[in-house]
């Protein structure tokens, strides 16, 4: 597939926003500064970079949570990542959620339910919708290794191949499910072998790699457009950091780690991007200077952004209010 | 006017607001060729086409999270739970994915999912629970059981209209066995109001489902015996409507609260609490629970008769209750 030369740069700048925001979040984590947990994407971001910039406008995220890539792309801003990560008003969810459970159908991303694998099913409802309706839009939903496991993601991808819908089904195997290896997760040597039990095609990606997850999810889009029903995209990556930035994840052997280093999503696109003759160092500079103005712009306009009311709480349980109450 | 059954006005609901709003679809094990367990939807699938009745896989949480997308996506799915008792494999998505996701991130999540409930039918522990008190400490759902014909059809549309997700508990002893005269013109019972299924001033029965026409065989008994009983029926039971409650209480100042579903953590207890929390200095009485009592729907004929609710028990409540 050929990627035209902005394209290429728009993928580099997203993995370069990501990586940046979230390292920030990790370290206002680590001073005290933001509420609650932080979890990170770091070391897998190409994953959720490549599938989001391959979407449509039109298009439905169903994520999960190591899918910052995806917000941002989607239209999210990091102004708006950053407030919610501090529980402003301004936040994405005005405070109501914290930190990655982001969701805006303004810009077609699904809320994302921590009970990992939920968002299969309703992604798949979105394609359904997609099919009933006759529209040329497609769904795509991303889970890590460990909701794979779940009946959630069993459920959906029957489901979804008995109907041949418009979805694409994202893996992000970092390997680790919290602590627990892929090895005690399950038999089977690729999380892809799952989607042959359901009919569906489903294809390896080297996850590190942007492009590579880029051209794969745009050709199982394609499929899933023009009615080929849906396809399975299983990205091998590794997570480098903790489950959270809580946890110092001393049960990944230092090898492993040393190893997956060399092959940085960020570095990979770096050299690709040079070596090809598609960016010179200056241009990608000039791309990381942008990235770090943005990211001190989304940190200041969280810490200067009013708190919730407190009464904000007891408000938006239905959207249908009972009349009278 | 026509004369309709419980089943054919859920029937009607779903038909008209289906021909109304190409939105509306419904999803489900055997509900399409087959037209559904109780053939709620019998003919539908030739009228509608399949891809607006879909059979789906045995797999209640992954067709339930499907409906919840479609719908966020501006649909208005209809789910079929084969029976009630099946819901708890959806458990997951209706309390952490539909309930929610308005609160959390403002998105209106307008699913209804159809629940046939309740015992008398010799179904045993899987085919006849009442499965209104699993959701009943889930703030974002709404929860409707109606008693009736005419309130059967006017609160599945207002159902399908509104844009939360709605458990619609539909009585399965009821279907065949009651009609009820209703307009042939549109209409909605909305949802969050009790209605007063008998008017009466010595006590109050609270109740909701099918326990309504048991509170009406009693209310005969006790009439003849000169006891005055008023009921009211719930109809919508998340949320409760506290008004029509505590205004039944200040009238008769003596209740019954009165359920199919086991006693303990039920609707009962949330009422009876209630009453106690806005209007305790005017009762003149104890508030006395008749429900089932805590274990499995048995099975045998004499032991189901046992555990369900009968007119006698209410009769009894009330004779008791009458002396204070």
């Amino acid at each position: 597939m050929d990627i035209k030369r902005e394209d290429l740069l728009q993928l580099y700048y997203y993995l370069k926003l990501t990586r940046r925001l979230e390292d920030r979040v990790t370290s206002l984590y680590h001073q005290g500064k933001i509420l609650g947990g932080a979890w990170t994407s770091n070391g897998t971001e190409a994953v959720s970079v490549g599938y989001g910039c391959a979407l449509e406008r039109n298009d439905i995220a169903a994520p999960y949570f190591r899918d910052m890539g995806v917000f941002l792309i989607r239209g999210i801003t990091a102004k708006r990542i950053m407030a919610q990560y501090f529980g402003k008003k301004t936040g994405v969810t005005g405070g109501k959620e914290g930190n990655v459970h982001i969701g805006d159908l303004n810009f077609g991303v699904f809320g994302f339910p921590s009970h990992l694998a939920d968002n299969y099913p309703v992604g798949t409802g979105a394609a359904l919708a997609f099919k009933i309706r006759g529209e040329k839009r497609v769904a795509v939903a991303c889970t890590g290794d460990g909701g794979t496991s779940r009946g959630d993601f069993h459920e959906a991808m029957n489901f979804a191949a008995a109907r041949k819908l418009p979805i694409v089904f994202i893996c992000n195997n970092n390997q680790y499910a919290y602590s627990t290896p892929l090895r005690l997760q399950m038999a089977i040597k690729d999380i892809s072998e799952r989607a042959r039990a359901y009919g569906m095609p489903s294809k390896i990606v080297d996850g590190n790699n942007v492009v590579a997850v880029y051209t794969a999810a745009k050709e199982a889009y394609d499929i899933a457009r023009n009615g080929g029903g849906p396809t399975f995209i299983e990205c091998k990556t590794m997570r480098m950091h903790g489950h959270s930035e809580h946890d110092s994840a001393k049960y990944v052997p230092r090898e492993l780690l040393e190893e997956w280093k060399k092959k940085d999503p960020i570095l990979n696109m770096d050299k690709y991007l040079l070596e090809n003759n598609h960016a010179k160092k200056e241009d990608l500079d000039g791309i990381d200077s942008r990235v770090k103005n943005e990211i001190e712009e989304a940190e200041t306009f969280a810490i200067e952004s009013a708190y919730p009311e407190s009464e904000d709480g007891m408000k938006g349980l239905y959207a249908t209010p009972i009349v009278g109450e | 006017m026509k004369e309709i059954t419980y089943l054919e006005a859920i029937k009607e609901a779903l038909d008209e607001e289906m021909s109304r709003d190409a939105s509306v679809f419904i999803l489900g094990e055997d509900v399409g060729v087959y037209g559904g367990a109780f053939r709620v939807t019998e003919g539908f699938f030739d009228k509608y086409g399949e891809w607006r009745v879909l059979d789906t896989p045995l797999a209640e949480s992954g067709f339930t999270g499907a409906a919840i997308g479609a719908a966020l996506v501006g649909m208005r799915p209809v789910v079929e739970m084969q029976f009630a008792d099946f819901i708890s494999c959806a458990f997951d998505q209706l309390v952490n994915v539909a309930a929610k996701n308005h609160y959390r991130w403002g998105a209106a999540t307008p699913i209804v999912v159809r629940a046939p409930y309740g015992g008398n039918i010799h179904g045993g522990a899987f085919h006849s629970q009442c499965i209104e008190g699993f959701f009943y400490n889930v703030p974002g759902l709404k929860i409707v059981a109606p008693a009736t014909a005419y309130d059967a059809k006017g609160l599945l549309k207002a159902a399908i209209r509104d844009n939360d997700p709605v458990i619609y508990c539909e009585h399965k002893y009821l279907y065949r066995r009651i009609k009820d005269s209703i307009p042939e013109e549109d209409y909605v019972v909305p949802i969050g109001k009790a209605r007063i299924a008998l008017d009466g001033k010595d006590v109050s029965i609270i109740t909701y489902g099918a326990m309504v026409h048991t509170a009406l065989e009693a209310a005969t008994v006790l009439k003849d015996n000169g006891v005055s009983c008023e009921i009211l029926d719930l109809r919508t039971i998340l949320p409760l409507d506290k008004k029509s409650i505590l205004d039944t209480v200040k009238k008769t100042n003596k209740v019954i609260v009165l359920h199919e579903q086991t006693k303990t953590g039920g609707v009962g207890a949330e009422v009876s609490a209630l009453i106690s929390e806005h209007c305790f200095d005017y009762l003149d009485g104890p508030i006395i629970r008749v429900a089932a009592p805590d274990t499995p729907v048995p099975y045998s004929a004499q032991m189901e008769e046992a555990f369900i609710p009968q007119a006698k028990d209410v009769i009894s409540a009330v004779e008791k209750l009458i002396r204070y």
